[in-house]
């Protein structure tokens, strides 16, 4: 029974990372902007933030880092395709593969470097409840956070208004714009908070999650996050559930491992990338309800004044 | 400032541009007939050479900065430095794939005058038995494989050794008789350490059994870092890696287990779980592979293939914690001084395969061709080796 | 004050200039970047652009480096012209080598020559079947093709991993993960003796004319261009949206898993964990470097040998890390897209006139 509290607890831990950095795209796509540069992004923060926590020792200075960092490559994406109606696909490729080298490159010098003893964390009282508290209350803050963000990101988008206009945007910006919205403000905004929360997703890894810097450590958890995005149809509360559903399939095929199960560590390592086609596939399947839930307006460039 | 000049301006822009690139290509041209010599003075580092300095490279498939296996390697390196001064000029390139990419690095370390070309990987084989081929004046040694040439050996060290003496400690140390490894890839050298690690656990703790989960890396430490917790989850309170990372080590201190460094010492990565760390040194065989190569009495060929161990120095079990009870590390201490002076043999029968049949018969040694090509797993291991079907 | 204005119609001058500009930029900052490390510039210059080129060796060197990336290239050219996203040529690539050297491996000392045929249209095969199952997703269920190609990738790397480990693995290897070497009648044949550029290089050159050909001289080309850049157009047009789709991703898929078989069976002999060498997504970067243009791809191509070729030698005799590589490579895409708004805009100073 422990060990089942215990893979809940690992794949709420696992899920928490792809799920801020989905939440971030999310709001990105919200406005109608794809960044399919996640995986640099996250990348180029991990290295952020490890190096902060080398030098200061302070987390949350390195996750400030990483946040910076996110929003700062994001700036410049937004740059390139609210402005100059830059392909964003192509632009957002490119901030992968640049991510990719760059981190790389400004992370030889950390790669033997490690942090003081991360501490564990344990909420008092609800943490000793049998099976719940070993699953559900032992989690680093950022694991209750990400919680937090869904709620208010939910709040955010459907009950205030500044939400409201981000939908505007992101559903028809010619109409926005002709209502005297700076479209290519918000957007730009948008981007940004993006790629800050993909950059806290980034740093999570590196300071928490695995206290090392490796090149590629982030590993297409930045391409799963964008999956992400689109099974859960745009919608916080189910980018949430869909990542702790990922975490736990990534935690699983170990578990079994470690149960004796006789099938190749191969095939079950194939597992999360293998069901994150299924659900893509079961959701998208039904056309109209993927057109009634995406931002019409997604990836498509905007020119003001046309 | 109108249309006409602006596109000229870019034209003469980008014509200068190219114009200019190609002529510091050129002038570059002319400076490298001089260029090698110094290049290759910049590149090691040993001071300005008196006689001929045997020049030596090194091709390193991770980063000097792994604290692993590389590390390891490049530690090597600069004790030879420190052992032949002047008399040799080493350098290395790292993060050379084990792929077709390698036999050209081999090749330009041929012709940049290098004459002992050492090859840290298994991965390196083929690319290195095509290059010397056509290299015969250079001379290969290669880690860890299995084919030679007549001047390409090969030399390995016996990591299971270092298994070995952490399973001696790992017995006596869990409390659930639950150990755990977290397996880089299944070849025979890593289920050979699984399996020598729970002979010397079985050896202080005859109840011990041992769970593996495999990475399929050598070096992936979010996915060590999932593979020990999740051995941790189930019951594990000892760990072992045969992976390149601190991660497994650090997952450890953060549950509050134990576990072991491995490759090199890992002590400061988690002070409180770390139990010991079995190091590979590579400097005992690197110098007495150069010291060879200086005196001309190097030689290769087939069946040339040196493995060495605790007896020849190339092997450890270092920093051997607080905690450990003292009659373990006499144990420790025993199996060493054993292994140094041939008494004592870890793979001597009777050693039982999972189904219980004797694999090794009593009192016999496994030998090394044995030892080669294990491809099983002994009683006490959980689940089975995967190979396929 | 500087800025940007619609140019009336998109410079032809600027779309062949663009990659140039992009070119020097990152030369530019690499040199910058040089300095920052402490090394000599010009020396760091000479092993990106002169090393690689000097000597008959290193144009074979470098052909064979280039022959893959240009093939993928050519099919993604294709693909992203019609608005496709096949960002899965990395998994092509694996199982078109998985294909390639599954034929190789049935070989006999008895074989003839032949058998290279096979194993490069197996190729060919593998490439087209893992496309298609994308393409099959997009076409019935919608599903993203960039996210469906990109999984695909790691299952791919995976499976190759399973074979190599379980059932291919060479019995005599002593339990090492890759499969038997290939026989000799299996290797591709080389172009010169004692150099490493094979046929494939040819292979490479004569795609080059069929893609343009293809793409600028055929209906079916026309109609995936149009399909790309105006959708609604082509349904009007009567162009099935369908078709493109498949052929650009069977297309892609099919030059994927020929440049996967040709390094199977080519330089590497036999297949090994290590087959996946980032082919699939640098090329990437070649494509749209080389304007998605066949004869631009060519160069795009040979810089990009460059770059790899040049980062080789600049780690061993300069002593540079690796990853510079792969930040030259994601400069020069950028700056790519930065110029190319030139096409579009072009630069003014002074304010906008105001009518």
């Amino acid at each position: 029974m422990e060990s089942y509290a215990l893979l809940v607890a690992a794949s709420l831990n696992a899920g928490t990372l792809l799920a801020i950095a989905a939440l971030g795209l999310l709001i990105n796509e919200r406005a109608g902007i794809v960044n399919l540069g996640a995986e640099g992004m996250m990348l180029v923060a991990a290295i952020a933030g490890f190096a902060t926590a080398v030098h200061t020792g302070s987390d949350w200075l390195a996750f400030a880092a990483g946040m910076g960092a996110g929003a700062l490559l994001a700036a410049v994406f937004g740059g390139l395709v609210i402005w100059l109606n830059t392909n964003q696909y192509a632009a957002g490729l490119a901030l992968s593969l640049f991510g990719s080298g760059f981190s790389a490159f400004v992370g030889i010098g950390y790669v033997q470097e490690k942090l003081s003893t991360r501490p564990s964390f344990a909420v008092p009282l609800l943490a000793d409840i049998p099976f719940v508290g070993p699953a559900l209350f032992r989690q680093h803050p950022m694991v209750y956070f990400a919680v937090a963000l869904t709620v208010l990101l939910a709040w955010f988008l459907y009950r205030s208004r500044a939400g409201l206009v981000l939908r505007a945007v992101g559903e028809s910006p010619e109409s926005a714009h002709a209502l005297g919205y700076p479209v290519r403000r918000i957007r730009l905004a948008a981007v940004m908070a993006g790629g800050a929360l993909c950059g806290l997703a980034g740093a999570y890894v590196s300071v928490i999650y695995t206290p090392l810097w490796v090149e590629g450590m982030i590993a297409g958890k930045g391409w799963i996050a964008l999956a992400l995005t689109t099974f859960a149809t745009w919608r916080p509360a189910r980018v949430l559930l869909g990542a702790y559903l990922f975490g736990f399939v990534t935690m699983l095929q170990f578990h079994l491992q470690g149960q004796g199960v006789q099938i190749a560590s191969q095939f079950l390592s194939m597992l999360p990338y293998l069901s994150t086609i299924v659900v893509l596939v079961l959701i998208s399947s039904n056309a109209s309800f993927i057109r009634a839930n995406m931002p019409a307006s997604l990836g498509k460039p905007f020119f003001p004044g046309s | 400032m109108n249309l006409k000049s602006k596109r000229d301006l870019l034209k003469l822009a980008g014509w200068s541009t190219l114009a200019a690139t190609a002529a510091l290509v050129g002038c570059g041209k002319k400076e490298e007939a001089a260029a090698p010599a110094a290049d290759a003075a910049s590149a090691a580092s040993a001071p300005a050479p008196k006689a001929e300095p045997l020049k030596i490279a090194f091709a390193y498939v991770g980063p000097v900065g792994d604290g692993g296996w590389t590390f390891a390697h490049d530690n090597a390196r600069k004790a030879l430095e420190k052992e032949f001064g002047d008399k040799i000029a080493t350098s290395f390139v790292e993060k050379v794939p084990e792929a077709a990419d390698a036999e050209r690095v081999f090749r330009d370390m041929a012709g940049q005058g290098n004459k002992l070309i050492f090859g840290t990987t298994f991965g390196y084989m083929e690319p290195m038995l095509k290059a010397a081929a056509d290299l015969k004046d250079v001379k290969f040694e290669h880690a860890t494989g299995y084919k030679q040439a007549e001047n390409m050996r090969t030399y390995d060290s016996r990591t299971y050794e270092g298994a070995y003496m952490a399973g001696v400690i790992a017995g006596k140390m869990t409390k659930t008789n639950t150990l755990g490894v977290v397996g880089s890839v299944p070849i025979p050298e890593v289920i050979r350490n699984i399996n020598s690690f729970t002979l010397g656990a079985q050896s202080t703790n005859p109840k011990v059994k041992v769970k593996v989960v495999w990475v399929n890396q050598w070096f992936d430490p979010p996915k060590e870092t999932e593979a020990a917790q999740s051995l941790i989850n189930g019951g594990a309170d000892v760990l072992m890696q045969n992976t390149d990372s601190s991660a497994v080590l650090q997952t450890a201190e953060k549950n509050g287990k134990y576990a072991f460094g491995w490759d090199s010492d890992m002590t400061a990565y988690g002070p409180k779980a770390h139990l010991g760390s079995a190091i590979i040194n590579w400097a005992p065989y690197y110098i007495a592979a150069v010291r060879e190569a200086l005196d001309g009495k190097w030689t290769a060929g087939a069946g040339k293939h040196a493995w060495w161990g605790v007896k020849e120095g190339a092997i450890d079990m270092v920093s051997v914690a607080e905690v450990v009870p003292a009659e373990v590390k006499e144990q420790v201490e025993k199996v060493k001084a054993g292994l140094k002076d041939g008494s004592f043999a870890i793979w001597k029968g009777p050693i039982l395969g999972q189904d219980g049949k004797e694999v090794v018969k009593k009192d016999e040694v496994a030998d090394d061709k044995f030892l080669s090509g294990i491809n099983f797993y002994v009683k006490g291991v959980e689940g089975k080796v995967p190979s396929g079907k | 004050m500087l800025r940007l204005e619609v140019r009336p119609q998109p410079s032809r001058w600027m779309s062949v200039a663009s990659p140039l500009l992009a070119c020097a930029i990152t030369v530019l900052l690499g040199l910058g970047l040089f300095l920052l490390l402490g090394k000599d510039p010009l020396r760091g210059l000479q092993m990106f652009f002169w090393e690689p080129v000097k000597s008959a060796y290193a144009w074979s060197e470098l052909g064979i480096k280039a022959t893959p990336l240009v093939l993928i290239a050519l099919g993604l050219a294709l693909c992203f012209r019609s608005n496709v996203w096949n960002i899965g040529a990395e998994g092509q690539f694996i199982v078109g080598a998985l294909a390639g050297g599954w034929v190789a491996m049935q070989a006999t000392p008895d074989t003839g020559r032949g058998i290279v045929v096979l194993i490069l249209l197996a190729g060919v095969a593998g490439g087209m079947a893992w496309a298609a199952i994308t393409a099959l997703l997009r076409d019935r269920f919608n599903a993203s093709e960039i996210l469906v190609s990109l999984m695909l990738v790691y299952v791919a790397d995976l499976l190759l991993g399973y074979l190599v480990y379980g059932p291919w693995k060479d019995p005599n290897g002593y339990n090492f993960p890759q499969t038997i070497s290939f026989l000799a009648a299996t290797k591709i044949p080389r172009l010169v003796e004692g150099w490493r550029v094979n046929i494939g290089v040819l292979i490479a050159l004569v795609s080059v004319l069929g893609f343009w050909l293809l793409l600028f001289r055929t209906y079916a080309g026309f109609a995936l261009q149009v399909g790309g850049l105006a959708p609604a157009a082509a349904r009007y047009a009567g162009f099935s949206s369908r078709r493109a789709l498949w052929t650009a991703l069977l297309l892609s898929g099919g030059m994927a898993g020929l440049a996967g078989a040709l390094e199977a069976a080519g330089p590497l002999g036999q297949l090994t964990p290590y087959v996946p060498a980032g082919y699939g997504f640098a090329a990437i970067i070649v494509a749209f470097v080389g304007r998605l243009h066949p004869l631009g791809i060519v160069f795009s191509g040979i810089l990009m040998s460059m770059f790899y070729i040049g980062g080789e030698l600049a780690q061993s005799r300069l002593g540079l890390p690796k990853s510079i590589t792969g930040v030259f490579q994601g400069l020069l895409l950028f700056s790519l897209l930065a110029c190319d708004t030139l096409i579009h805009y072009r630069l003014r100073f002074g304010k906008p006139h105001k009518a």
